[in-house]
């Protein structure tokens, strides 16, 4: 099962920083997701992307993870030399998993 | 109990127009905030007014304010914004020149200044930067200084009778925070209010963010009429009962789902959601849905403001650029392979720019993939297209190296075409944190 059946996501970015929310559309599966999305997980998944490390903060209340990630837009959204400077389009990637 | 309504007019600079507008006419307002400034807008909009002192606001502010102001006035509406961006006096005196042109009588523009410490940064020339820990006085080519101030300044000037309130760099959630500051009366020392009043500045500050944009995967999150989204609003009790809801007959969604992908938007660690009035807590915000497109928002609360205030430096890094060549038909994926590995080479033998990428849009510009690996299950594209990114101190090297790719339409794999080029002077931003002391908050006022 992908992770895009149970869950939604949106990145957001600040400086050279994305975030990556993972939300579970039903509460039930929270602990799923928590057990399955990992910080090495999301790692592995930005190999080659993220250069700095990966932090997951837990909300239980709402179903949600959010991942932070350093060093990972190609060195700040005003001179990264990316098509998606912002990294807006990252968090469709981490929906792809096989989980 | 007291209930203010805030809406939300914008929440990037180049935002659409119409769904602010429609808000303001239908959704019975008592504020209608834009947030319009990102982190690298003005320090380009400094750079800008350094040739022409008669700009550097926000480049749609005149197309807004037009649309804006008969309907604020007419409706009885205040309006917030930071479209001031780099020159906020020049801002409020366009702004009086529209509303007089309009004839409005009986309303107060009031400039809020302080943010732009450019002149005194030497002051800090010992301070790390944030980002490097490198020196301050260290970065060469600076171009602009500006806090990030809180909600104090916009409070005042809603004290002192402003119908119309315009900044320059302010925290974005400060435009929503501050209505509530001074209606209820809430204290600057209340951090659970103050925590309140950011999360409903957080949810609003991004507009369509959390009614339905940046949302919809058809089959899985499906969000009806985004041509006619509506944009949200926040109504806010005295006691800090917050409500998330949009226009009725308007496009979008407001739920659980769409305002909790929002809550965790650019944040970090969701206790300690750092801003100049408070550092918010949000990590036991939760949501009810209260109604059809109506969301009660839960549990935000904050802790006390930090000591320093960030800002953000502007510096001139040379020039950055990208340019585009199309392929298409068969074979197309062998042809663009061929020319971004052609690319490459020429790049090295005969330029050595500070730094350049070269992608394939459809294949792997969004997410590393290498060339040899190919499309999964050895699909054919359809059409491809090359994108060559450069950054150097001198801008020939980006024409140069954008001419050879031009130049592939002759001599390089066959049947390409569909050039694109853009090349521009980067301001690039780094930030250092000062003392909250140092930043003296002033007003500059036009009445009519």
């Amino acid at each position: 099962m992908k992770l895009l059946e149970i869950a939604h996501s949106r990145t957001g970015d600040k400086g050279d920083i994305s975030n990556i929310s993972v939300i579970a559309y039903d509460i039930r599966d929270y602990e799923l997701l928590k057990e399955k999305v990992t910080e090495e997980l999301v790692a592995r998944v930005y190999k080659g992307y993220c250069h700095g490390t990966v932090t997951r903060y837990e909300l239980p209340q709402i179903g949600a993870l959010n991942f932070v990630l350093t060093s990972t837009l190609g060195g700040g959204v005003t001179r990264s030399l990316r098509l998606d400077t912002h990294g807006k389009c990252l968090c469709s990637y981490l929906l792809d998993v096989d989980i | 109990m007291r209930t203010i309504r805030i809406g939300s007019g914008a929440g990037f600079s180049n935002d659409r127009v119409e769904p602010g507008i429609e808000l303001l006419e239908k959704g019975n307002l008592d504020y209608f905030c834009l947030e319009c400034l990102a982190e690298r807008t003005i320090a380009i909009a400094q750079k800008e007014k350094t040739s022409d002192p008669d700009i550097g606001y926000n480049p749609y502010l005149v197309y807004r304010m037009k649309r804006i102001l008969p309907a604020a006035v007419k409706n009885k509406v205040k309006v917030i914004t930071n479209m001031g961006g780099a020159n906020v006096e020049k801002a409020v005196a366009k702004t009086a020149e529209i509303a007089r042109s309009f004839g409005i009588t009986g309303v107060k523009i009031v400039g809020v200044l302080g943010d732009d410490i450019f002149s005194q940064l030497d002051r800090y020339d010992d301070c790390p930067i944030f980002e490097t820990g490198g020196r301050l006085g260290d970065l060469k080519n600076k171009v602009a200084a500006n806090a990030y101030l809180g909600c104090e300044g916009i409070v005042q000037a809603l004290k002192d009778g402003a119908d119309i309130v315009i900044t320059g760099r302010c925290s974005d959630p400060a435009l929503f925070l501050a209505p509530l500051v001074y209606e209820f009366g809430w204290a600057m020392d209340d951090y659970e209010k103050m925590g309140k009043g950011t999360v409903v500045g957080h949810l609003l500050e991004c507009s369509g963010q959390v009614s339905g944009g940046n949302f919809c995967i058809p089959g899985y999150k499906d969000v009806e009429d985004l041509c006619h989204l509506g944009f949200p609003y926040a109504d806010v009790s005295e006691d800090g009962k917050i409500f998330i809801s949009k226009p009725a007959g308007t496009g979008g969604r407001v739920d659980v789902q769409t305002c909790s992908e929002q809550l965790l938007y650019e944040i970090h660690d969701p206790a300690n959601y750092v801003t100049p009035d408070c550092i918010a807590d949000f990590s036991n915000v939760s949501f009810v849905q209260a109604g059809e497109d109506r969301v009660q928002v839960l549990g935000a609360t904050g802790k006390e403001k930090p000591s320093t205030l960030k800002v953000s430096v502007g510096y001139k890094d040379g020039y950055i650029g990208s340019c585009g060549l199309s392929f298409g038909g068969p074979k197309c994926f062998e042809r663009t392979v061929l020319a971004v590995r052609t690319i490459e080479e020429i790049i090295q033998t005969y330029y050595d720019p500070a730094e350049h990428r070269v992608d394939i849009i459809g294949y792997n510009s969004l997410y590393p993939r290498d060339l040899d690996e190919g499309f999964p299950n050895g699909a054919e594209p359809l059409e491809l297209r090359m994108r060559v990114a450069v950054r150097d101190d001198n801008r020939e090297t980006l024409t140069m190296i954008f001419n050879e790719v031009d130049a592939f339409t002759i001599d390089g794999p066959a049947n390409c075409g569909g050039m694109q080029r853009s090349i521009s002077e980067l301001v690039a931003m780094l930030s250092v944190l000062v003392p909250r002391e140092d930043i003296t908050v002033s007003f500059i006022e036009e009445v009519l």
